[in-house]
């Protein structure tokens, strides 16, 4: 049970990290002073749910590792966040679709892991599924405006759609984790958060005037530490300083 | 330390604001959650942050430990909580009424909320808090820190913070 749940957050952890990691990389360069403030939000409020989600983990696992060693000094073969969070910014509608996609897929989670039997979870869940909320909404606000905008908007929103479908699919499998822990009632199995997925999605897609791409190719392999190319060169950023001075601090 | 008053370490955490927003003291906000004082005097402070990456916490942690030293408290302990989940009906009317003065416009009641989405015509207005006109709109929601909203007001044309409703 205790490594179980130790991996279980360092999974949810991991993807909100990640992400963070990835949306800081706009401070500074998004398209408007706005959209620099609300990504730089958006990637503060994922650093937090991280810091107690791998802090948790971290105390589960009882070897004395906190969430800055579990974030810092991790090799990437041992991150096992999702692929769909590692994929790079692209151009603003391929950062926005990647949060569409991912903010979807994190609320549905969050909103039924509030009812874990594990108190911990349930409270982290509970605390940012109401963050989530508006990170969805966000997601959502830009696909439609740039979807249903100009010609060339509309053109970059579904390169980004199509270019980032496949690694939707990995977010709602379920693997022998989540099937042992869904059981004990800790864990949320992904493939029960299908319909809810589909529903905000297809709805969003249909209305921003895309289309959504048809089901084929099925990256994975993040769930178990392989990832691709991308992951290697975002952690050497993330956690070159920390390596170079050990224990640094502000 | 013995005999230690809750209402004393109360009155003592007043000197503790929030450091993004420092007309409101973690009372009002609704950030401190508990004061109690054991059989043996040993006193215990609970806060919970506003948000999961709210930086302020830290900040926050360390100032309520230097009030409670300087008023005779020392050795409290600090508990963090994130069960359950801080709301912004929480934050007291006092602390409304402060930021109002401050030029924020205070949340809503989070009942009066309705879902995200395109913004609707709303149940209840955001005023501004220059003018107090209720002609305001949505600039983004987002803003200079993780619990406000940036809006500007239709009729004196003021950009203006709004704390959201969470």
């Amino acid at each position: 049970m205790i490594p179980d749940l130790c991996a279980y957050a360092l999974r949810l952890g991991d993807d909100a990290l990640v992400l963070a990691q990835r949306l800081v990389e706009w401070s500074s360069r998004a398209p408007a002073l706005e959209e620099d403030i609300a990504l730089s939000n958006i990637a503060l409020d994922l650093l937090g749910q991280a810091r107690s989600l791998l802090g948790y983990a971290g105390e589960v696992e009882g070897a004395g590792r906190g969430d800055d060693d579990l974030a810092y000094l991790r090799p990437e073969g041992e991150f096992t966040n999702c692929l769909l969070v590692e994929q790079p910014n692209g151009d603003f509608a391929a950062t926005m679709a990647r949060q569409l996609f991912f903010s979807t897929y994190q609320l549905a989670l969050y909103r039924r892991l509030v009812n874990s039997a594990d108190e911990t979870l349930a409270a982290v869940a509970a605390k940012a599924a109401k963050e989530v909320d508006y990170h969805r909404d966000h997601a959502t606000g830009w696909t439609l405006r740039l979807g249903d905008g100009t010609e060339e908007s509309h053109r970059r929103m579904q390169a980004a759609v199509d270019q980032l479908w496949p690694f939707t699919l990995e977010l709602l499998a379920p693997d022998g984790l989540t099937d042992r822990l869904a059981a004990a009632g800790v864990a949320v199995d992904p493939s029960s958060l299908r319909a809810e997925w589909d529903a905000h999605v297809e709805a969003v897609l249909a209305e921003a005037t895309l289309t959504r791409p048809a089901d084929g190719w099925q990256p994975g392999g993040g769930r178990q530490g392989r990832h691709t190319e991308h992951l290697g060169y975002l952690l050497a950023e993330m956690q070159h300083l920390h390596r170079s001075h050990p224990g640094a601090r502000w | 330390m013995t005999g230690a008053d809750p209402g004393a370490v109360r009155a003592a955490l007043r000197e503790v604001v929030d450091p993004e927003i420092p007309v409101l003291t973690i009372e009002d906000l609704g950030v401190l959650r508990d004061v109690t004082v054991d059989a043996d005097g040993r006193v215990e402070v609970t806060i919970t942050p506003t948000y999961s990456g709210c930086p302020a916490l830290d900040t926050i942690r360390a100032d309520v430990d230097r009030v409670l030293g300087e008023h005779g408290f020392a050795g409290a302990r600090i508990r963090t909580v994130l069960a359950p989940a801080w709301t912004t009906d929480w934050m007291t009317e006092e602390g409304r009424r402060k930021l109002a003065e401050e030029g924020i416009a205070p949340p809503r009641p989070t009942a009066a909320i309705p879902p995200l989405g395109p913004e609707p015509v709303p149940v209840e207005l955001v005023r501004c808090p220059r003018c107090g006109s209720g002609d305001t709109r949505l600039v983004s929601r987002f803003g200079s820190t993780a619990c406000k909203a940036l809006r500007a007001c239709n009729r004196c044309l003021e950009p203006f913070d709004h704390f959201k409703a969470l």
